[in-house]
Parts: C-alpha cells; structure tokens; sequence
C-alpha cells in the first residue's frame, strides 16, 4: 500500500500487487486443501475414540454415559450467510471505493466486517461451547483435525477483518480515493478466497456424515 | 526508446548510505539481496561440509568412538537439513536475486522490500535452526524427521521442537520468495520478450517458483500437525491416540520429491545457460527444454510414494508410482540430450564454467541412472535405506545441483563483482572436486548394495564394509580442499582490480549488456527484446562485439529507497515462532510481543512515508 | 591465446574404473560381505535381485552410451577462440522425437518385469506358510511363533526349503526388518501390520539390519537368521519348547508343558525355567547367578522361558541366549568377556539402550554370565 502507485506497464497487464495475491492465495489453497483432506483422513477414527463426535451419539463404554452428538447446524449456519453476504458487502464496498463514492464504500465496508466479526464470534463461542462439553484438541482425532482446520480457517478470518478494519480507517481519514482502491481490491480478494475456504470446510464438517 | 523523466518525480537524493553495514542491512536492491544470499548460503554450506567431515572421520573405521551417537545423529540430521535448506535453496536464491530481473531487462523485482523480507528471515531461521548446537539439542530425528520417532514420547528433547520450527521459519522465506519471483518472472519483462524467449534459467527458475508455492504448504501443514503433537497434545502421528506415523511419511514426500526438483531445475537453468554460450551455438531444442522442465515438475507432484516403496501400500499403489517414477525420466533423457546436441557440432570454449557444467551432465546422468534402479519397488527393497540411495542423491545433489551451481558461480562472477575469477585455480577446483566427489560417492553405491544401512553411527568390522568407508572419507577431504582451492580464489580474486569487461564470455544474454558489476538501477534503458538469445542477435546485427557500456549516471531513474521494516518484520516472524517453541514453558506472553513486533513491522512497511516501491520505466 | 585442454581432460574418468571395481566386487565372496544384498539365498530376493540385474544392465548400456557420447563432444568439438562461429542449429524435430521414443521403450522394457515382480513380492504365496511375528523395539528384535507358542529375540531360527511369512509390528517407534540375503527390507509400524515372505535355500548364518532411523541406537539395532535343515529345525523347536515355565512341585516336566500349551499364560515377573538339559546344579557360580537374576532384577524385563513368554516385556527373551552368536542386538559377538561387559555396562558398550547399568560387579557378572550361558 505505497503513497504513489504509478500506472508501469507489466507484461501481463495486471497490477502486480494484485497478480500477487492472486499467487498468494493458490498457495494458500493448497494449505486448505491439505488441512481439509487430513480432516477426511481422520474421519475413519471417529468412531472408535472417545467421544463427543459430531453427528453421532457415543456411549462410553466404560460408565454407560451417551454423549450426544456435537453440531450445532442453526449457529454456524447463520455464520456462514453471514459471511457468504459478506463477500456481496465487499464487492458493493468496492464498487463505491472505485467509483469515488465514500459514503457507499464505508457502509457496506462495515457491513463486511460487522458481518466478520460475527463469524469469528460465532467461532469463539462454539469452540468455548465444544470445550465445555468435553471435546478439546486431545480429547479425540475429531477434536484435534476439527480445531486445527476450523482454527486456522478462523486466523485468516480475524487477519482479514484485521486488514479490512484498516482500510475503513483509511476510507474514514479520506485516503482511500478511487485511485488507490486497487488496495481494497486486494483485500476484498483475500477476503473471498477465505470465504470460498468456509464454502468447502462447511459442508465438508458441519454437514456430511 | 527514449529516456523519458516522469516530471512530477523527484531524483530522490543518495537513498541512504552506499557502503557500510546499515547500507547492506537496509537494502532493498535485489542485486545486494543476492549477494547477501550467496555470502550466507556458503557460510551454511561450509558449516554443513564440516559436519559432512565429521560423519566421514567417525565412519572412516569400524566400531569407532570419535563421535558419540548422539552427536553423529545430529551431526548428519543438520549435514542434511543445511546442504538442502540452508546451501542449495538459498545458493540457487542467489541467482534468482541477481540475475532474474537482469536476464529479463528489469531494474529489480517486483517487490524489493519483501525480497529483502525474505533474505532476513533465512538469515534468521538457518541462525535458529543453528542455535540449537548450543544448546546441544541440535536436530537429531533426520532431515525427513519421520513420525512417531518425532513424537514427545520418544524425542522429548528440544532438538525437534528446533527442528520444526527452524523449517517453519524458512518456509516463510521461501514462500515469500517464491511469490515475488513468480510475479516478477510474468509483469516484469522488457517489452517484447514473450514467455517463450525468456533466458532458459529464467524459465526454470520460474518453474521452481511454482514447485515452492504449491509444494511448502503441504509440508507447513505437516510440520503444524507434528507441532501440535509436541506443542499440545494432539495425536495426529501417536498410534495409541488413533493417529498415524504413515500420515507424516505421505504429507512430507508430496512437499519432498517436488523439493527434490526445487533443488535441481535451478541448475538444469544454470548449464542451459553456459552451455550454449561456451559451445558459441544455441540450446538445442529450447522449446522442448521449458516443456520436459514443466512437465517434471507436474509429475514430479505424482510420484511421492516412490519413496514409500518397504512401507507394503500394497501392489496397486507400488504399480502407480513405480510407473510414473520411470515417466519422469523420459523428459529427464530429453533434457541430457537436449545438453549433448548443444555441444555437439560447437565450438567449445574450454573455460572453467564449462568444466562444471560437462562435469555436472556426466555426474548427473549417474545419479538419474541409479534413480532409474530405485524406481522398481522389488529392487528398491534392497536399496532403500541404504548407502546406495545416498550415493544417488549426492549424485544428484551434489553432481547435479552443485556442480551446476558453481557452473553459475564461475560464469557470473565477473557480472556480479566486476572480475573475473582465476581460470587455472578454477581448473584445479574443478579435478579436486570431480576426484574427490567421486571418491567418496561412487564406494556408496557399492558399500549400500554390500549391506550398509544409511544413518548409521558405525558399522561392525565383520562385514566388509572397512575399505570403502576409509576411501569415501579419504574423498571427502579432497572435496574439502577443492573448496579450499575456491575460497583462495575468491580471496586472490577480490584483492585484485575490478576489470572485468560487462560481456567477458560472448554472452547471448541481456545481463552481459551492461558495465560488469551493473550500476544500481542496471539498465539506463529499458531493452526492446527482439527474439531468443538478444545479444547474440544484437551483436549479430551490428557485426561485430559491442562496446564496453558506460555506466551512465542514473539520472532521472528512480529506484526504490532502502528500507528497514522487512528486517523488523522478519524479526517478528522469527520470533513469533521462537516465542511459540518457548510458549508451552514461559507463557504466551511472548508470542503476543512478538506478533506486535511483526504487526508494527508490517504497519510501517506498507505506510512508509515518501516511500515509491517501483521503479520507473525508460 | 588457444588453450589447449588437458590430454586427461576426462570428466568421467574415475568413474569406469570404479563401475569395473564395482562388478569386480560383487562377484566376490559372501564370506568377506556376510550382509550383501547381492548373493539372494530366496525365492523373493532372487525377484528383486532379477529386476536389479536387469536395471543395472540397461543403465550400463544408457551410461556407456551417454558418457561415451559426451566424451566423444569433450574431445571432437574442442574450438579455438578465434574459430568461425559454428552452424547455429535450434533443434531436429527427427532427433528429439527419436530420443524421446527410445528411453519411453527402454523404460517400458523395464516396466514389464517390474510390474510383474511387484505383484508376485506382494501377494503372500499359498500354501503351508510357517507364521512368525517380527516385533520392533528400541533396540532389538522378538520374533515369536504362534504355531509353536514359542518366543525368542535376536536370532530368528528359520528351516530352508519352506515359505517363512513375518507378520511384523512395532512395539514403539517405526523400524525396518533388513535381512539382505534372504530378502528386500519392509518397513515395521506401530499401530499397523506389515508383512515379507520368503523361502531361504540354504543353511547358514546370515545377518541382517534395522533400516529405518529409530534412534540413538539405530545402528546396533542388528539380528541374525539361522537357516537350518528343516529336520534341524524341528529338533531346535522341539528343545526350544523344552524351556518352559517352572513346573509345579512334584510334578512331571511333560505336565507342566501341557499347562502351558493348554493355553494359560503365565503373567508378572517369570520364574526361571527348567530346561531338560542337565543344570549343572553343582556349579556355584550358576546357583549364584540364578539367584543374582532375580536379585539385580533383571527378571523384570527379561523372560527365561520361550514358551508362554508374556508379551511387551521391555527387554528380550533370554531362554537360548546361551547359544546365540551374537548378543546385544545381533552384532557383539557372544563371548564370556563381552557378555560379562554387556551385563555390567550395557551403557558403556550400547549409550542409550534401555538397560541400565545395574551396579554389577565383576564376580557378580561372572556368576550371571555362567547362568545365562547355560540357558541354551
């Protein structure tokens, strides 16, 4: 985010801060990627651990305990329209940076990160709740692959609400002009790409058996 | 083209000092970046040959005591883990630094601040990593570190726990690396050199880029996983949790064999270069050179398992990557032919690069044999694990990769520090080392077949395995000679006066048509490219050599201030993850002082007052 | 100024000699390389050591090629600086195709046999398979054999002539059972079963190696496979089954055997067993060492019975270590000095193995080496 960015010409045609985080974040795909399939190798697992699982009831062998099923599907599917419409947000917010319009881009810019700040609070208290009812990291393999990928997952999240939080000061103290939102353009890229992560991790976790 | 001056840019004045240590810590010039790169690479390489001494002297005889076997499980742990991370990468880092944004008519690459970023964190991650020794708790679970001999259970020492964080370090570095080189090598090239004109080092180097962006976030994922067992408790790899060591063997090959091509594609781009140049004729077959380099490198993302081959994945999966280890030596062959028909029909220049590039082509093709041998599972069942694979990766890595980098040593030298190195010490080098690298690898082959296991910290005299040992060390200390030979080169070298020509070889390249070493923002002009090999062409055209270029004054060319928020940043990185090693003992305090540190870093990176990342064009 | 290269400017030029050294050696006895993986004495090393062969065959001819051609380049085309510019050739589209076709082929060549050997080494064969389950510890190696209710560690005892199949599992970190002249390596995991089968064709001693990094201690980490005649191997299982646990008073040595393979196991700490080989129960220093056994409580890691042994003792059976070749994990060789030493400090002669040093005395250790010499 330089004071001055200079129309160079590139080879390809593309603002090479923007071909960037394009790389970026095919990079980071296969981050997700890696983080999702260890999740699916580890599925085999859940039923021979200890409990609490997520879509099956267990019942301890040892003192006849039944642990219910773990997943709360209403929450986290709030959450995520929240954050799907969030991707929406930022577009609009973009078009308003691009088009000059301060006061469309800083709505709907807080109406991203409003809808961000839910989705990792949303986060915080189901992670608080699951540790309550007994599933922790070392509890069993679900535990553990569950909170490392959605445990990231969310670092991302609260990095790019960190980063979005910047550019609305930024747009607040009137340095976002139409000229500069190619930096909001990065972002909002960021921004999608940890949704469309969220698109593969919900179904994957919260709704196949 | 016209030089054209951006009226509303100021020249800004002297950014910050030109020579001292703050000039060098502060700068943001991919040229310094890689000479930084080079200097420290070779330091590491150093430090990683004397551990190699040290393993040879205590396997020179049987059942010796000279080292403990705590000491030996170290010693080869860190010989591999800084020949491959902290030499080969960061030597290769070098060339991308230095020579990319030249070959393709650039002043710099597309984010400065971020390649020095990059430089600071290896500095730091191979210190920590190093660090270690002083604890005497260097790494000791090998470089590929398998699961669960990695687990607190059974290495409840900090050696892993600095292991894992060492490479989650360096990770950083080179991923961030790879992002500048990768948007440098597609935005930043001089108008009409289209892809398929590139320089073939570019293009391999390109190539490599890929492999890290695509490759080091499976192996992050699995070194977070191995932390989190460490760290807190979790049992990805612990059988008894319902975890599986098989688990880490699969993660760490699909990042370890495209690693493999990582450490080579640099050097295949390094001996495309100065073949052609000292055969005074063109690659042969160019184009077939950047597809057999791509599709290695797509392949080489499908055969994993091929070093899985005494796990019993059962017939089928045998089959698989049985099969497609041998596809990849189909464009592997196409390249060693491709190097044989540029030489063939030459003129060639026996110069000291050429030694070490026709020395690299026939080391290498004993490597991509033997690799060939391993590829068949009922076979490999003998050679897995055993001096014959170390044999053939030395082959590989060491006749092919650094071989193929002192090639480019040799052969830049004169553009990088403006003279040239002494050609008869050159020679010498290169026989010591030929001699003495096949002295010690050759016997490898043989002693591995004869039954020598490899990471072993000594062997029992009954088996036969004395002679062949004691002749490998006895190679190895001509090995250590030869790079003393070098050393006293650099050094004579360096004392002597900075004459060397911008295109001492005849060079068909951009980087040989500016002064030797090139002026800060390299090219007064930005180069219009006309076809392959444009010096060559341009030369061609004018008849004849071209003039000596004069440096020229740099006026009105802005180039990008110096900075020193990517070394604070890389300290924050740096610490962040020593802070997370140290967390489970001291408290997450740490960690939130160094995550300030890094956003503190990183805030003042991207609001650098007055600061102009890029370079102007003309 | 023209440079003449060197007359011995051959980049390959050590390398011929030691490829000959390198054929030279292997023909050479298995006496001088008793772990040589190339001398296969079994049906499943003679499959992998065939495709080798045929591997390393191809590769000569590749590398004799190659090298050639490129020494040929060295040589012919050496130039002057001042020679005219060569012909600038780009390419032969005829050419790259054919040296593209003809390693596809030789590959493919390859690929056959391979092909062929993966499924004949992976399909465990039919047949009267004789059972023994290899398991890996931090250091050393138990192999037990469910047919007979037997348990040794060591020295695998295995008859020629019949298909031996390993059923193998760690009991910690992952290991590699190695033996080279009877066959390729397979990889031993916690948590999983790995299996190799062969049949041996000939008698003897032959060595073999953990090969998998598992440790300080990797390195002596070694066993020994003794093929015998198979009547040679149904007299030592017959003795073998002899060193039971110690029968109750007053009874038979016969009934005490039948207890145990009625099938009870004998759990905790282990009685020493009473072979029917006659105990010198005159000598002192026996009497003195069965008692020091116990004592110096080498009894809670180590069983002297083979029979009904339990299982996940941390230290390896002792029933026959009398008669083993080598002690310590299969490479000091089974002296009266170097077991003595072994007993005393295991530490000094294995850093790291799990046995500590008990505080043993010389006269100790002599009373403790005579005992265990006499388990055979």
């Amino acid at each position: 985010m330089s004071d001055h960015a200079p129309a160079l010409e590139t080879s390809t045609g593309l603002d090479s801060r923007k071909l960037a985080i394009w790389t970026f974040i095919g990079s980071e795909c296969l981050f997700f990627a890696t983080l999702i399939s260890n999740y699916l190798v580890h599925k085999q697992q859940w039923l021979t651990g200890p409990g609490p699982f997520p879509h099956e009831v267990w019942t301890d062998p040892a003192t006849g305990k039944v642990l219910e099923p773990i997943i709360e599907i209403p929450l986290v599917t709030v959450g995520t329209a929240l954050l799907l419409f969030s991707s929406l947000f930022i577009v609009l917010a973009l078009y308003g940076a691009q088009k000059g319009r301060r006061g469309m881009l800083l709505g709907w810019l807080g109406a991203t990160i409003l809808c961000g700040l839910f989705f990792v609070g949303m986060q915080v208290y189901e992670f608080t709740h699951f540790v309550h009812k007994g599933l922790t990291l070392q509890r069993n393999m679900f535990g553990a692959s569950f909170f490392v990928l959605t445990g990231f997952h969310g670092t991302h999240v609260t990095i790019g609400v960190i980063w979005l939080i910047t550019m609305f000061i930024l747009a607040l103290r009137k340095q976002l002009p139409s000229t500069r939102s190619l930096n909001l353009e990065i972002a909002a890229l960021y921004w999608h790409f940890v949704d469309v992560v969220w698109v593969v991790i919900f179904p994957v976790v919260y709704l196949i058996k | 083209m016209a030089t054209t001056v951006l009226g509303h840019e100021q020249t800004l004045p002297a950014h910050g000092a030109k020579t001292g240590l703050w000039s060098w810590i502060t700068t943001v010039d991919h040229k310094r970046i890689g000479i930084l790169y080079g200097a420290t690479a070779f330091f590491f390489f150093l430090l990683g040959g004397l551990e190699a001494l040290l393993i040879r002297i205590q396997l020179a005889k049987p059942d010796n005591n000279f080292l403990s076997p705590e000491a030996y499980n170290q010693l080869f742990t860190m010989h591999g883990t800084s020949m491959i991370f902290l030499a080969i990468m960061p030597l290769s880092a070098m060339f991308f630094n230095f020579m990319i944004p030249l070959q393709i008519g650039a002043r710099d690459v597309a984010f400065p601040r971020l390649n020095a970023f990059s430089y600071w964190v290896f500095l730091l991650g191979g210190l920590y990593l190093n660090v270690s020794w002083l604890f005497g708790a260097a790494p000791d679970a090998g470089w590929f570190g398998y699961a669960n001999l990695t687990s607190k259970q059974f290495s409840p020492g900090l050696n892993v726990d600095f292991w894992v964080i060492g490479l989650q370090i360096l990770g950083v570095s080179s991923l961030a690396a790879a992002v500048n080189f990768f948007t440098t090598v597609l935005n930043l090239r001089a108008p009409g050199m289209r892809l398929m004109w590139m320089p073939i080092f570019t293009w391999m180097s390109f190539i490599t880029q890929i492999l890290l962006l695509l490759a080091f976030p499976v192996i992050t994922v699995a070194l977070i996983l191995l932390m989190f067992d460490r760290f807190f408790g979790t049992g990805f790899y612990v059988p008894a949790a319902g975890g599986d060591p098989l688990l880490w063997q699969h993660l760490f090959w699909i990042f370890g064999h495209p690693e493999v091509y990582i450490l080579i594609l640099p050097a295949f781009g390094i001996i495309s270069e100065v073949l052609p140049v000292f055969s005074r004729k063109p690659l042969f077959g160019y184009a077939a050179m950047v597809f057999s380099g791509i599709f290695i490198a797509f392949l080489g993302f499908g055969v994993w398992s091929h070093h899985m081959f005494a796990t019993g994945m059962g017939p089928i999966a045998d089959t698989y990557f049985s099969l497609a280890t041998m596809l990849i030596a189909i464009p592997t062959g196409v390249k060693i032919f491709n190097w044989l028909g540029t030489i063939w029909g030459g003129s060639l220049q026996y110069k000291t690069p050429l030694y070490f590039a026709l020395g690299f082509i026939a080391m290498f093709i004993i490597g991509g044999l033997s690799g060939v041998m391993h590829a068949s599972p009922p076979a490999d069942l003998q050679q897995t694990d055993t001096y014959f694979i170390v044999a053939h990766f030395h082959y590989v890595m060491f006749g092919g990769s650094i071989f193929g980098l002192t090639a480019g040593a040799y052969y830049w030298w004169p553009k990088i520090f403006g003279r040239m190195l002494d050609e008869g010490l050159g020679k010498l080098h290169f026989w010591l080392m030929l001699i003495g690298f096949n002295l010690t690898f050759f016997p490898m082959h043989i002693v591995g077949l004869l039954g020598m296991p490899r990471r072993t910290y000594t062997y029992p005299a009954a088996l036969g395995f004395d002679t062949l040992n004691l002749v490998e060390t006895v190679g190895a200390f001509i090995l250590m000679v030869a790079f003393l030979v070098f050393i006293y080169n650099v050094i004579k070298t360096t004392r002597g006066p900075r004459n060397a020509p911008a295109d001492p070889w005849n060079g068909a390249t951009l980087e040989w048509s500016i002064p030797s070493p090139p002026p800060e923002w390299n090219f007064g002009q930005t180069p219009q490219v006309h076809s392959r090999d444009p010096l060559w062409e341009t030369k061609r055209a004018r008849g004849g050599p071209l003039p000596e270029p004069s440096p020229g004054t740099g006026a009105g060319i802005h180039i990008p201030n110096p900075s020193y928020w990517p070394v604070v940043s890389a300290i924050g990185v740096t610490a962040i993850f020593a802070s997370l090693m140290m967390a489970h003992k001291t408290g997450y305090w740490g960690v939130i002082v160094a995550v300030s540190i890094l956003f503190f870093g990183l805030y003042n990176w991207l609001f650098e007052k007055g600061y102009s990342e890029f370079t102007t064009e003309h | 100024m023209h440079h003449r290269p060197a007359a011995a400017r051959r980049p390959t030029g050590p390398v011929p000699l030691l490829l000959l050294l390198a054929l030279a050696l292997t023909g050479c006895g298995q006496d001088r390389y008793p772990q040589t993986a190339l001398q296969p004495l079994s049906d499943f090393a003679r499959i992998g050591d065939h495709i080798q062969d045929q591997t390393f065959y191809w590769a000569l001819g590749v590398f004799i090629l190659v090298e050639g051609a490129l020494l040929y380049a060295i040589f012919r085309f050496r130039g002057r600086p001042d020679d005219p510019e060569p012909a600038q050739i780009h390419g032969n589209t005829t050419i790259e195709i054919i040296w593209t076709l003809i390693p596809a082929l030789i590959l493919a060549a390859i690929a056959v046999p391979t092909v062929k050997g993966i499924f004949e080494t992976g399909m465990t064969p039919s047949g009267q398979l004789l059972k023994i389950e290899v398991i890996g510890h931090q250091w050393w190696w138990e192999f037990r054999y469910p047919e007979y209710n037997l348990t040794t560690a060591n020295e695998l005892h295995i008859p020629t002539g019949r298909t031996v199949e390993l059923l193998q599992h760690s009991n910690d970190v992952v290991h590699s059972f190695w033996p080279p002249r009877i066959a390729g390596k397979r990889d031993v995991f916690p948590g999983r079963q790995t299996r190799l089968w062969f049949k041996a064709d000939s008698a003897g001693l032959f060595p073999g190696q953990c090969a998998e990094f598992c440790g300080i201690q990797h390195a002596r980490m070694a066993f020994q496979v003794r093929a015998s005649s198979p009547e040679e191997f149904d007299a030592w299982v017959a003795h073998m089954r002899t060193l039971g646990p110690r029968p109750a008073a007053g009874a038979q040595a016969g009934d005490s055997l039948k207890t145990a393979s009625a099938g009870g196991t004998v759990q905790g700490p282990q009685a020493p067993a009473q072979a029917d080989t006659a105990r010198p129960a005159a000598d002192p220093e026996y009497a003195k060492g069965e008692q020091l056994f116990r004592a110096k409580g080498c009894i809670g890691c180590h069983s002297l019975q083979a029979v009904d042994a339990p299982h996940g003792l941390i230290g390896p059976n002792l029933a026959n270590v009398g008669a083993r070749e080598y002690i310590a994990a299969g490479w000091l060789k089974n002296t009266d000095e170097n077991l003595e030493h072994w007993i005393r400090e295991p530490q000094s002669l294995k850093k790291g193995v799990l046995m500590p040093n008990l505080g043993v005395t010389a006269d100790e250790a002599k009373a403790l080496r005579a005992y265990l010499r006499a388990h055979k």
